[in-house]
């Protein structure tokens, strides 16, 4: 096993430094477009990490995520264009929120295994868009959404162009990185580690499953509504077509593409989902296609991910460092993604 | 009352469709414990299929529905339940020692490849089916007109449904097919070829599938490439509803689906109709995980 490299020592300083460089100044290189584009990664990713946090850390299959996208987006639509409510005041609201609704639709169905949680996560996800678009009590705005959303402004502070927001959105990319990496070595992130690898054995070790499984749930449900506003205020126009099942699949596979439970994978996942495509311009309707195919491909040849988590790597029997195929022989349930090798969590 | 005769008819119409598909769901969840998500798209699949065997041949001067009707079925039931096989073969068998997530991801994938490749090839526009394939009659009974139509597809329907079941209960195949959904290595030890019974339940669930999609385009005289998801999630609530695994159950599942969706779309408001369906497959899995006619089987751990 090669040893854990010094994080922040000679070539590896100066690599983070270049990223870092790269990353502050990547709006000053290129055209207001591809910022945009950019822009448009970053929310993805964004809606990548707060997903990651329920089906990569807690191991719960959620594909309605984009129930919760949708809830962040309303609040903050509706308060601001019928109270005139500054967007930006709206963030914490719009977290709330789909937190809220996150613990309500959640309440009910915890106990339930894997692939029926999944189904379940669908139908909420329909029924909110099914709900947006028959326009309740007159306030989505049915099928064409709601307008005139302000942009995020407070005092002095405001922001409008596209460099504004992609610094604006970088912000909240490193603010969910930090609570992630915090989460991720807790007691919390180590019990979510243990009730995913193995529901049965958490529950044995006196770990509330339950519970902990309606935070993941909470949490990741915050971070979609926040980034619901975000999206909210950056469009100024929202219709219930953003928010329909394809998002959540698309959220869904950035996380699972990505490495189960990886931060810089998730990443890299949005990343790739979403300025790729911008690249091969023509390729644009094969794109679904492509990335179907893409997810098949992925679980049966790297079901680890693009970048797995460190938790994968340190599996034993699986090759170090993560580079070969990571299938270890004979190791039982070695193929998939939350069945690691029973006994490869040391930290449960 | 003629109103309410004539919504209980439809939604037996539109509940003998959700059945079929749901047969798809059931069995294979029951050989392989896994759901097909790209079920509903092999569905959309075989109607774009009876589309265009129709289209060629009224395009070649056959005009008979006598030629057109079963070619249309034959074409499309083979070729939609060849693809299931191989969908089968290329994205869910490599997996079938991995976890639980990695087949659910590849079946999303498999359904996400089928929809955009008919996308691709016919366009994402809605496409209509020819007109006159099959005759507008209606019959008069007590005052009321029902349209041969529908009760054909219910008398089809009915019928695959019935021979279905008589295969799992009375063949050699079909308990050889039970013995695999109770258990793959017992049923290896009884000799049974468990593979192959896995491809024969992918060709047999998507060629029934396949004949929920003609009729659905032969009713409604349209096809569009995302109508699998919609259709294919309900026909899984029946699936469901009936208990997965259980076939008898899922096609009770997909009437009382389809009967229910239909009185709460008339009676109640038809806007929320599919919001209907999903709280009904919500509230089940809440409360009766194991549908309305499922025995209480334990957790396996």
């Amino acid at each position: 096993m090669p040893k854990t490299p010094a994080r922040f020592k000679g070539p590896r300083l100066w690599l983070w430094a270049a990223g870092a460089l790269l990353v502050l100044g990547f709006p000053l290189l290129v055209s207001d477009y591809w910022v945009d584009v950019m822009n448009f990664c970053g929310i993805y990713m964004l809606l990548g990490l707060s997903l990651m946090l329920i089906v990569g850390y807690a191991g719960l299959f959620n594909l309605g995520h984009a129930a919760f996208y949708a809830v962040g987006a309303y609040v903050t639509a509706i308060l601001s264009t019928r109270f005139g409510v500054p967007s930006l005041l709206l963030l914490p609201a719009a977290g709330l929120a789909a937190g809220l609704v996150g613990y309500l639709i959640a309440r009910p169905i915890i106990h339930l295994r894997g692939d029926y949680l999944c189904v379940v996560t669908i139908g909420f996800g329909e029924i909110m868009r099914i709900a947006l678009v028959n326009n309740p009590w007159g306030l989505t705005g049915g099928v064409n959404g709601i307008m005139g959303i302000p942009r995020p402004s407070l005092g002095f502070f405001a922001i409008h162009t596209v460099q504004q927001y992609y610094y604006f959105i970088l912000i909240f990319i490193v603010l969910y990185v930090l609570v992630l990496r915090r989460l991720e070595n807790s007691r919390i992130g180590r019990a979510w580690t243990c009730i995913r690898e193995d529901d049965t054995a958490a529950e044995a070790m006196g770990i509330d499953t339950a519970s902990l499984k309606l935070l993941a749930f909470v949490v990741g449900a915050t971070g979609a509504g926040i980034a619901g506003n975000i999206y909210a205020a950056k469009m100024t126009v929202i219709a219930p077509g953003s928010f329909n099942f394809w998002e959540s699949c698309v959220m869904f596979s950035i996380v699972v593409l990505g490495g189960t439970g990886s931060i810089p994978g998730v990443l890299a996942a949005a990343l790739g989902m979403t300025a790729l495509p911008e690249l091969f311009r023509g390729f644009l309707r094969a794109r679904m296609l492509v990335f179907g195919l893409a997810m098949v491909l992925m679980m049966i040849f790297r079901p680890q991910g693009l970048w797995p988590g460190a938790r994968w790597r340190r599996a034993p029997g699986a090759p170090g460092g993560g580079g070969g195929p990571a299938v270890a022989p004979g190791a039982p349930g070695g193929g998939g993604g939350p069945a690691v090798a029973p006994g490869g969590e040391s930290g449960c | 009352m003629e109103q309410l005769v004539q919504q209980l008819l439809n939604g037996l119409t539109v509940g003998s469709g959700y059945a079929l598909v749901a047969l798809g769901y059931t069995m294979v969840y029951g050989v392989l414990k896994l759901i097909n998500f790209a079920h509903g798209d092999l569905f959309m699949l075989g109607a774009y299929l009876a589309m265009t065997t129709a289209v060629t041949l009224l395009g070649r001067g056959v005009g008979s529905p006598w030629v057109i009707l079963p070619a249309i079925f034959l074409v499309s039931m083979s070729l939609t339940g060849l693809t299931g096989v191989l969908i089968e073969r290329t994205a869910y068998r490599p997996l079938r020692k991995a976890g639980r997530l990695a087949p659910v991801v590849s079946a999303l994938g498999a359904a996400i490849v089928i929809q955009n490749s008919v996308m691709l090839v016919y366009g994402a526009d809605y496409q209509v089916f020819p007109e006159r394939l099959v005759p507008v009659a209606s019959w008069t009974v007590a005052g009321m007109s029902i349209p041969l139509l529908r009760v054909a597809m219910l008398a089809v329907s009915l019928v695959l449904m019935g021979i279905l079941y008589l295969f799992i209960q009375k063949t050699t195949l079909g308990a050889a097919i039970r013995a695999t959904s109770l258990d793959h290595d017992t049923a290896r030890l009884m000799g049974i070829d468990v593979n192959r019974i896995i491809s024969l339940v992918f060709l047999i669930g998507p060629a029934l599938g396949a004949t929920a999609g003609i009729m659905i385009g032969l009713y409604y005289r349209q096809v569009y490439f995302t109508m699998g998801w919609t259709y294919g999630l309900k026909a899984f609530t029946a699936a469901i509803l009936g208990g997965i695994g259980n076939i008898p159950g899922a096609m009770a599942g997909g009437l009382i689906l389809g009967l229910f969706e239909t009185l709460a779309a008339g009676y109640i408001s038809s806007a929320w109709k599919d919001a209907f369906a999903f709280l009904v497959l919500i509230g089940i899995l809440v409360f009766r995980p194991t549908g309305l006619f499922g025995e209480r089987i334990a957790e396996k751990l």
